[in-house]
């Protein structure tokens, strides 16, 4: 039996050189696909929202006219719509603040003192939440916040109604009820995305490598001078990290806000308002492109604190 | 002064990560409670008894059924095309240089880093202006955009982790591309892939931000819920439901857990 090279050989065998000797081909019938439908359905949408916010709409016909203005634009400047994206925004700030001070301690405890078993209990307790359903989670605080619920409870349970009720009656944030003023709104906003927050953050510590710490130790810090010079100063990139999910997705929620809080709206809830029917799609569609405007700026601030490293 | 601080953490910070784990954790807790109690008005703490026949009703609810087949669909057909483009894109990005590496990367995560009501608002824009109608297909688009990322974050760390020796000895052997992708590639990528396909599944399922947008007047599951919460007719239903859905995704999100498990950059490095 001699090795017949003239023989000819399957076709996929064939197709196969075929495609070896032309990577650029391969590499076209790859990304094509993918390619098409992120720069033509998500892409496109985004510049179609753009050209949206261009147009305006005709108050007595209730149409939209395809004529490109700034007219929407300048409705959007009014003190009423820049109130609602104060509001929103002063909301997404203390919501990351208040994320990254209760995400640091467990993130630090995961990173740098959990054993691998407790570690991986943790880091799923962290996870679950964080993919399981974000509507029935909001659900859950409903139950927990209502008049009737645990934590009106828990308070009458201790005695100490009265603080409950000096919180509702601080100016603001304060309401009738839990679920009807924006300490509700924070609080569901830091629960749902908390867990953003704790995995960049424990990754972050995660990745500093035991010899600094040593060497801190060796050149006589204490622990607590290490945790404040050497740890503390390479686990901002995580923070930063977290903070850019924490702020963004506050700045875009519409649910949490509709379901508990303090009724006046949040920028999400706007968009919700104008683009049905009867509304106002221009408008929407310019007060969407605030959130990414927002964003960019954030998002180029973070990338100096070492943000896109610790993703 | 010890360089191993291992077992060492203060008590404060004992507490406090306790007090994270628990705040993330304890809610889940009070929907499954809420299941079972005979209130059927109020949201009254503690329940004033226990009953199981708020399980029987919801069984019988056409609206609650319709809801779930449609997520199911949804959550089905966007997570096949949600498998086939993040495969191609992670394929693509891990094997080969080119110009705009960098921008494309960008492209594939920013449908996970803008505000999820971007990206529905920008969909409901587009399908204004093409005068789409809605149907069960534009809400499997605005899914399949947002799942592909799973997807690809999942392949493209389990490529990044295996040896490209493997494949040449594979065509260093004989074997063609096809016989390298059938034999040696996808039994590698075969659990991510797994993987990654789960997850896209439970985040579809569960979707509402960008589904209001999409939808018209479909009602999936998640909407369905959230009509209950805006207008409250049937609480105790609701609340079966509320069980049904975190039994629903916990499940594929555990096995996603144990199929990535050896991997370090695993699924929730980015929703």
């Amino acid at each position: 039996m001699s090795l017949n090279a003239a023989a000819p050989r399957p076709f996929s065998t064939r197709l196969s050189t075929y495609l070896y000797l032309r990577p650029h081909l391969v590499l076209a019938l790859l990304l094509t696909p993918p390619l098409l439908w992120l720069g033509v359905i998500y892409l496109g949408s985004l510049f179609a929202l753009l050209a949206q916010s261009f147009f305006s709409i005709d108050y007595f016909t209730g149409k939209v006219l395809h004529q490109p203005t700034l007219a929407t634009y300048a409705e959007l400047l009014k003190p009423s719509n820049l109130d609602v994206i104060g509001r929103t925004v002063a909301m997404a700030a203390v919501v990351t603040v208040l994320c990254a001070l209760i995400a640091f301690p467990l993130g630090y405890y995961m990173a740098r003192f959990a054993g691998p078993k407790t570690k991986m209990i943790l880091y799923l307790a962290v996870t679950l939440p964080l993919w399981s359903s974000y509507l029935v989670r909001v659900y859950a605080w409903r139950l927990i916040l209502s008049r009737e619920g645990v934590i009106t409870w828990v308070f009458k349970s201790l005695g100490i109604e009265s603080v409950l009720g000096w919180l509702l009656a601080l100016p603001v944030v304060g309401g009738p009820s839990l679920t009807a003023s924006y300490l509700g709104t924070g609080l569901v906003f830091v629960y749902i995305w908390l867990p953003y927050m704790i995995l960049p953050v424990q990754a972050a510590l995660e990745r500093v490598p035991r010899s600094l710490v040593e060497a801190s130790a060796d050149l006589g810090a204490r622990p607590r001078a290490t945790f404040r010079h050497v740890l503390l100063p390479l686990a901002v990139p995580g923070v930063a990290a977290g903070s850019i999910f924490t702020f963004s997705l506050t700045l875009g929620d519409y649910i949490i806000p509709g379901l508990v809080g303090g009724g006046r709206p949040f920028i999400g809830q706007v968009v919700l308002e104008h683009q049905g029917a009867g509304g106002n799609i221009p408008l929407a569609a310019a007060f969407a492109v605030v959130p990414i405007l927002i964003m960019a700026v954030y998002l180029s601030l973070m990338k100096r604190l070492g943000a896109f490293h610790a993703l | 002064m010890r360089s191993d601080n291992r077992f060492r953490a203060s008590w404060g910070l004992k507490a406090a990560a306790t007090f994270g784990v628990l705040f993330l954790n304890l809610p889940l807790a009070f929907i499954v409670l809420y299941a079972f109690t005979t209130d059927d008005r109020s949201f009254s703490f503690p329940p004033p008894g226990y009953t199981l026949q708020w399980f029987a009703v919801a069984w019988n609810r056409e609206d609650v059924w319709q809801a779930l087949f449609l997520s199911l669909r949804v959550a089905s057909l966007a997570t096949m095309g949600a498998i086939v483009l993040g495969t191609l894109a992670a394929a693509a990005l891990y094997r080969f240089r080119f110009f705009g590496k960098e921008g494309l990367t960008l492209l594939i995560l920013l449908p996970i880093a803008l505000p999820g009501i971007v990206t529905g608002i920008s969909l409901r824009s587009a399908f204004a202006l093409a005068e789409v109608p809605f149907s069960f297909l534009t809400i499997v688009l605005g899914h399949a955009t947002f799942c592909m990322v799973v997807v690809y974050n999942n392949v493209i760390a389990r490529l990044r982790r295996s040896s490209p020796a493997m494949i040449e000895a594979s065509m260093d052997l004989g074997a063609d591309s096809f016989q390298t992708f059938r034999h040696v590639i996808l039994p590698n990528i075969a659990t991510a892939l797994l993987a990654g396909g789960m997850l896209a599944f439970a985040l579809s399922f569960d979707e509402i931000i960008v589904t209001t947008f999409t939808a018209g007047q479909q009602t999936t599951l998640p909407i369905w819920i959230l009509n209950e919460l805006l207008r409250p007719r049937q609480r105790p239903v609701a609340n079966v439901v509320a069980v049904f859905v975190i039994a629903a995704t916990f499940l594929p999100i555990i096995a996603a857990y144990y199929l990535t498990r050896d991997t370090q950059e695993v699924a929730g490095s980015g929703k």
